[in-house]
């Protein structure tokens, strides 16, 4: 792959570079079969100086012993075995020169010494390279490799390097150069101090290597900067765990959110609610099925349509469930329970039955896919778009509560049933709406889970545990408790995790919540007065 | 004395069930053993198991109707007790296998062999007296019931919390136990038994002899249960399901009430836990699922709850009905168990007991409007 992908850019260059440019390497390269070993190294040393990133595939070629030479007319060649004989090509241009013989070739062999000159030669070759990425990789592989040999390279293209990134990937491999070599000791204080800057797990292996091997100025100084890398990751490890924290928070927010206006609303415990989870992240795949099927091109915005999607089919499916069950059991909590749990059983049934027990595939748009890095702490842009979306998503929903006529209406009914119908508020129907509404965000969360979780008839099962125990913990009936309970379990269960293992931090969870109730029946925001015996 | 306090609780309900126990108890070893295999009166090794199993589901569905039906608390993690009970007897049986294990050692169970462990863990001791297993049995759900019970209704945690975190306790349970570091053998649970005080366990007598254990279990405690509920304290209880504050200000300390009857179900669930593992031959984690304990609950709503016959009867059925449609229609089990919660809450809130009771009401004079009972508030 990679050498097929090296093999394209060459061709690419040697199509893009001038031909008068490739003319003049050509001589170059017919002087790497000359014969002796001597002559070898002369002309790769020509090639080098060159400094053309054309160059660079044929020094490849030469390394992994691909580089033949023609014995009719002495010229260089690629040759690749194709059945019996070598497929043969031009090393600069790629281009094919047919096929030749097995004895019509004759293989450029090399040394140990050749191939030392060939990576260091390879190293500044690519450190030369017109792009910066590559470059910096180069820089990054030096800094790994540590090769004594890179140093002269790394100083050339340290000099006329201008890109502040890569100057400081290159300062950095220098120094794991120096410090790993035998330079003088102000050199390695000098390279401590450019690792301690550094300041990752790599820097640290590399001090804590000078630490145990070199004079005692630079032991000295590698100790005090291990102290400074330790107390830097951890910083970073704590912000990690928080990000993390917040990450799983966010989820939990959203499975939960829909559950707290269903169960501290309407006081319906909603046993199904997972399931609704599970419809919208199902509504999300057969939304991309039908962008796959008529319009491939617009893939990366089949998310944004999910939304709606999944909104008024997670809705739709509520409010039927609404009208045709929970409507006849409000004042029975428990048995609302019981009834929903038997739902969420048929509904599980009903999915795995028409799409099959097997995962779904739910693909990522290109927004969403991939990660970079802040400081020490590396985001996946899938996890960013999920704690924005959760927000985004409580933020409206407090909105719609509190400034629009069905929000009002909700909370009218909330507060005082009979009261908000004698002033003529239809309860029935917001009861209906309202569950709605909570199904609805439920599916919302689902578009978001399908995401970061497996699309199966099961996906709702996981959740419904977790977003009970935020509701609880938050106080029934508040949102502001739902987002606080959502964050701090999430906190709570990330930063555990380091220190119990994934498991026991969760049964330690759950154990506090079950202690907490203790403490705050009501939980954390517990609604007062009289809505509280309601 | 203590007869008559063991006799008042029975009606006719309880003389039916308990005859009915009375012939199965006599009929299946008859069956089992005392005839040929090819006669069509045979019972099966396989058969006499699955209905010792219908009855354990029975004895844990009384348990629960104990608490749900008669002081109102719904336990959504009643199978935490039932499956502690059974841990404490697979221990039980796991020692009993001795060096007959894979790894023929004579001290460590085969899954701690495997975890390279060379010591029996502290809680392990003791397991190979039946005696002491058999106490564990109802020492170790009755002890967590009782410190959940005494934190929980202190705080007068009740309702929809209560059975969220009941939900929560089993939970954390069965998560603890997935765990292999527990030294419960993790994933796998316990299996493999040989035998029970020495007896072979997969022998037809042994077997039978099982059943006929659990019979007596069954009676025992249904016996039990309906004494409790017809004595005072069983008024008491009633009254804390019906209107708990109201018993409160009249001065009873309610906690203490709930807490007994919490303490005494969790215990019997233990029981019936320990009597299906040599049955079923395994225990494991899955047991604790939240599901689980759900799918205790529907037995009792099925049956009726607040009726003790009801819900052993509904036991029975749902877990026939479950072999019947696992086997045949395995694609319809969930949406027949799904239909049967909805339908049963929506339609037959007092079970297929209270149907009975209110049909019979109807029969004599269709015109009068039977006296409902009391309204159950928070139910």
């Amino acid at each position: 792959m990679h050498r097929a992908f090296c093999w394209l850019l060459a061709a690419f260059l040697a199509l893009a570079a001038p031909a008068s440019f490739a003319a003049d390497l050509a001589p170059l390269v017919r002087g790497l079969g000359a014969g002796s070993y001597a002559e070898t190294e002369k002309a790769i040393a020509g090639l080098a100086e060159t400094g053309d990133p054309a160059v660079v595939p044929v020094i490849e070629a030469l390394q992994a012993g691909d580089l033949h030479v023609r014995k009719a007319d002495g010229a260089v060649v690629v040759a690749k075995r194709a059945g019996n004989g070598y497929a043969l090509t031009d090393p600069l241009t790629g281009a094919a020169l047919g096929e030749a013989d097995r004895n019509a070739v004759e293989k450029i062999r090399i040394n140990n010494a050749l191939r030392r000159t060939i990576s260091a030669t390879l190293g500044a070759l690519t450190l030369m390279s017109p792009d910066a990425n590559t470059r910096r990789q180069a820089a990054e592989a030096v800094f790994k490799s540590r090769d004594a040999n890179a140093l002269d390279a790394l100083n050339t293209a340290l000099a006329k390097e201008t890109d502040a990134r890569v100057r400081r990937a290159m300062t950095q491999a220098r120094a794991s150069v120096l410090l790993a070599g035998d330079a003088p000791d102000a050199d390695k204080i000098a390279a401590v101090e450019v690792l301690q800057e550094r300041g990752d797990q790599d820097a640290r292996a590399l001090l804590n290597g000078a630490a145990n091997t070199g004079s005692d100025a630079v032991k000295d100084a590698a100790k005090k900067a291990i102290a400074s890398v330790e107390q830097r990751l951890a910083l970073w490890g704590a912000a990690q765990n928080l990000w993390y924290g917040l990450s799983l928070g966010s989820v939990l927010l959203l499975a939960a959110i829909g559950l707290a206006v269903t169960f501290g609303v309407m006081g319906v415990i909603n046993m199904a609610h997972g399931e609704m989870v599970m419809i919208g992240a199902y509504a999300t795949f057969l939304v991309q099925e039908a962008f796959r099927q008529w319009a491939p091109g617009l893939f990366d915005f089949s998310i944004l349509v999910a939304l709606p999607v999944a909104f008024l089919v997670s809705g739709a499916v509520g409010v039927a469930i609404e009208r045709s069950v929970i409507r006849w059991l409000y004042g029975r909590p428990l048995e609302t329970l019981l009834a929903t749990w038997g739902l969420s059983l048929a509904l599980q049934q009903a999915v795995r039955s028409i799409f099959g027990p097997t995962n779904r595939e739910v693909g990522a748009p290109s927004w969403m896919s991939g990660a970079f890095e802040l400081g020490g702490l590396t985001i996946t842009y899938g996890r960013l778009w999920i704690v924005v979306f959760a927000f985004l998503v409580f933020g409206a929903l407090l909105v719609a509560l509190r400034k629009t006529w069905f929000g009002l209406s909700i909370r009218a009914v909330t507060q005082n049933r009979s009261m908000a119908n004698a002033m003529g508020i239809r309860t029935a129907r917001v009861d209906a709406l309202t569950f709605g509404l909570g199904s609805g965000i439920a599916g919302l969360a689902g578009v978001a889970l399908s995401q970061i979780d497996n699309v199966s008839p099961n996906l709702g099962q996981g959740y419904i545990i977790d977003s009970f125990m935020v509701v609880v913990f938050g106080g029934v009936g508040n949102l502001w408790g739902t987002l606080v309970g959502a964050l701090a379990l999430g906190g709570v269960n990330k930063f555990l995790e380091p220190y119990a293992g994934a498991v026991l931090g969760k049964i330690l969870v759950l154990i506090f919540i079950i202690l907490f109730i203790q403490r705050r029946p009501r939980g954390l925001f517990a609604l007062k007065g009289r809505a509280v015996e309601a | 004395m203590l007869t008559r306090f063991f006799l008042m609780g029975l009606d006719k309900k309880a003389g039916v069930l308990l005859t009915v126990l009375a012939v199965l108890a006599v009929a299946v070893p008859v069956m089992a053993l005392g005839t040929a295999p090819d006669s069509p009166w045979h019972l099966s090794t396989h058969t006499v198991a699955l209905l010792g199993k219908y009855l354990c589901f029975a004895l844990l569905a009384l348990s629960l109707d104990l608490v749900w039906g008669f002081v109102g608390i719904l336990s959504l993690g009643h199978a935490a007790f039932f499956t502690l009970g059974g841990y404490a007897m697979g221990m039980y049986l796991m020692r009993q296998i001795g060096s007959r294990g894979m790894y023929g050692n004579a001290d460590l169970p085969d899954f701690m062999v495997f975890l390279n462990w060379t010591e029996l863990p502290w809680y392990w001791h003791g397991f190979d007296q039946f005696w002491f297993a058999a106490i564990m049995v109802m020492l170790v759900p009755g002890l967590l019931a009782f410190a959940f019970g005494w934190f929980a209704f202190r705080s007068r945690v009740t309702g929809v919390y209560l059975s969220i975190i009941t939900q929560a306790l089993t939970f954390a349970l069965m998560l603890a136990f997935f765990r292999n570091d527990m030294g419960f053998g993790g994933n796998n649970g316990l299996t493999d038994f040989k035998e029970i005080l020495g007896f072979d366990i997969q022998a037809a007598s042994t077997r039978v002899g099982l059943f006929v254990a659990t019979v007596a279990a069954l009676a025992v405690g249904y016996i039990l249960a309906s004494a409790v509920v017809a004595s005072k304290l069983g008024k008491v209880l009633i009254a804390v399901r019906d209107a708990e504050s109201r018993v409160r200000f009249l001065g009873y300390e309610t906690d203490r009430y709930k807490l007994f009857a919490w303490t005494l179900s969790a215990c019997m669930a233990g029981v019936a836990g320990a009597l299906y593992v040599p049955q079923v031959g395994i225990i494991n984690p899955s047991e604790f699922s939240p599901a689980s304990s759900i799918e205790a609950v529907i037995w009792v709503a099925v049956g009726g709850r607040g009726t003790l016959a009801g819900p052993v009867l509904g036991a029975v059925l749902v877990n026939f009905g479950k072999s019947y449609f696992t086997a045949a229609l395995p694609e319809l089990w969930l949406f027949a168990l799904g239909g049967l919660f909805v339908l049963v809450t929506l339609f037959l809130p007092k079970g297929i007991l209270g149907l009975a009771a209110q049909l019979r009401d109807r029969l004599p004079a269709r015109a009068t409007v039977s006296a409902k009972p009391a309204d159950q508030k928070g139910v």
